[in-house]
């Protein structure tokens, strides 16, 4: 079992570096955004842990867990949209070819 | 059941997956993330259906009040005050880590099912959790101004805080070797607490980028953590992916900077700002008029413009905006050139920038547009100054020699907004600003922009 674990988290990080190398720094801040609203996939143990019936402190922590997760899960997707959702194109085409930049 | 739980949360990994490889160009960015919010979904509808949930009112209070903290988070933060607010959710998701390793091992050590393998896991949880939230926690007071930005150092900081880190880890080793020591648990979950606040207060505001990254990669290997300690893919999977995307982007901060982690996290001591001795190379600034830095505005035909932290602190975005657009209704040509560690933290430039309306292939990175100075009429420096400091690339003894700069010195002209004359964060010199071919224009850069503005428009 632990060592399928291992076979995962590897597999995954290394597929992070890729991806996240890729990932232009135009968009660096809405990468972080987008990560930590993703993030609030702790959200998974923090509601199996205030569901369960394991006694009043784990719940306690599961409750507050929940709503720190959910916190990020609500405001980090919202924050990335809005973000993203600036980013825009010139809508008119850039008007000399041998222009400064790309 | 079971298995179709775990499909889900294959699902939800892969869609995950997806949005961060969208998030590679910018008009293909915001449908991948609508894929991973239905990703998000998928893993709690599975969630909430799994045996060991018996009862769900707690899930939904914390659910409610998740929400209702994170609407406002969502929609109501300026984007000025994005490190801060980015710096806060490290600290929410760290948070969740931390007290589910602390509920998880409290239920373990009293059901008596408590083996070693989870104890490691849970213990790195805890350390690395608590460590985030206190240190995502000062990150925000810092780049908040409720706390001073510059570094807060006193003698023999270094090695008392790697001693009290020390005792940390000596507290793992114990909990992993006798399980059941609560005493050495709780004890790692406080030692993680003071040492996150310890790590972050030497640390100066120009350094935040770093640091914002690293801590980004810390929630993500708590939660990663988390993962291992209660047998579940997709935190592991999207764990490792945080914690990746937090180093990758650490990496790429620390090189534009040309200092190593180990610089950065322990850095401000033993070179106590190696002070300008050699007060400059002995010019003079020249100062400019808003009239006279307009005219040459309105007649160049390619413009750069540079943005700093002093964009940030002024929010002079639109102002910056609307010159742009003055100058290319004269059929000038504007780039803004952005350098990696402009701002307080990775990309915060180009966030400002595209919040005030400019497209965004006008925002060029730095390789990109350092070969075209040479051509520009003007380059005008908006709040930025280590960034641009030539000595990066001339003087040894500089204490930032070897960073990557814009090089705004071989622009034709060089137009500089600053608010006095005073050192940047590092105080150092900096010679462009006594180069003959710079002007300054003293002043807040929100009033010398919008004053530039209404001349461009005149002339």
């Amino acid at each position: 079992m632990i060592i399928i674990q291992m076979y995962v988290f590897v597999l995954a990080a290394f597929t992070g570096f890729l991806t996240i190398s890729r990932i232009p720094p135009l968009l660096h801040t809405p990468l972080m955004a987008a990560t930590n609203a993703v993030s609030g996939i702790s959200l998974v143990a923090s509601m199996a842990l205030a569901g369960a019936h394991n006694g009043f402190i784990p719940t306690l922590l599961g409750t507050i867990a929940v709503g720190a997760a959910m916190t990020n899960v609500v405001g980090g997707f919202l924050i990335t949209d809005r973000m993203l959702a600036m980013f825009k194109r010139d809508p008119k085409p850039t008007h000399s070819a041998n222009s400064i930049g790309r | 059941m079971n298995n179709l739980i775990e499909f889900a949360y294959l699902v939800a990994s892969v869609l995950f997956i997806s949005a961060l490889r969208s998030m590679g160009r910018p008009d293909t960015a915001r449908r991948g993330m609508h894929l991973a919010a239905a990703g998000m979904l998928v893993a709690i509808v599975a969630t909430l259906l799994q045996q060991r949930i018996v009862s769900y009112e707690w899930i939904a209070v914390g659910a409610a009040v998740g929400a209702i903290a994170g609407y406002p988070l969502g929609m109501w933060v300026p984007m000025t005050a994005m490190p801060q607010r980015i710096a806060l959710s490290h600290a929410f998701g760290a948070l969740a880590a931390t007290l589910v390793g602390i509920g998880e091992y409290w239920h373990s050590l009293h059901a008596g099912s408590l083996h070693t393998f989870q104890v490691a896991a849970l213990g790195f949880e805890v350390l690395l959790g608590a460590f985030t939230v206190t240190g995502s926690l000062m990150a925000f007071g810092k780049l908040h101004e409720l706390l001073p930005g510059r570094p807060i150092t006193f003698p023999l900081q270094n090695v008392m805080n790697l001693a009290i880190l020390g005792c940390g880890l000596l507290c793992l080793a114990w909990v992993v070797i006798a399980p059941t020591s609560q005493a050495a648990f709780f004890g790692m979950v406080a030692i993680g607490f003071v040492v996150g606040i310890l790590m972050v207060i030497p640390i100066g505001g120009a350094d935040m980028p770093v640091v914002v990254s690293l801590l980004n990669s810390y929630a993500g290997l708590a939660s990663c953590a988390t993962g291992f300690a209660t047998s579940n893919n997709v935190l592991i999977i999207v764990g490792a992916l945080d914690g990746a995307s937090g180093i990758v982007l650490s990496i790429m901060m620390s090189k534009a900077m040309n200092r190593s982690f180990a610089n950065v996290l322990f850095g401000a001591f033993g070179s106590p700002p190696a002070v300008a001795t050699q007060a400059g190379s002995g010019g003079e600034m020249s100062a400019t008029s808003p009239e006279d830095a307009a005219l040459r505005l309105a007649f160049a035909k390619k413009v750069i413009v540079v943005p700093g932290y002093g964009l940030a602190v002024a929010q002079a975005q639109h102002q910056v905006r609307e010159l742009g657009e003055e100058i290319e209704k004269r059929q000038g040509e504007v780039r803004y050139a952005i350098h990696p560690v402009a701002g307080r933290m990775p990309g915060h430039m180009n966030v400002l920038l595209a919040e005030a309306g400019v497209p965004y292939d006008r925002l060029v990175d730095m390789e990109d547009i350092n070969d075209k100075f040479g051509e520009a009429d003007v380059a005008l420096v908006v709040g930025a100054n280590d960034v641009v400091n030539p000595a990066a690339r001339t003087d040894p003894a500089s204490p930032i020699y070897g960073m990557p700069i814009l090089r705004v010195n071989e622009a034709k002209s060089a137009i500089v907004l600053k608010r006095g004359r005073g050192t940047g964060f590092s105080g150092v010199e900096n010679d462009l600003f006594i180069d003959p071919k710079t002007s300054m224009l003293f002043g807040d850069a929100k009033q010398s922009l919008s004053s530039l503005v209404s001349e461009v428009k005149a002339a």
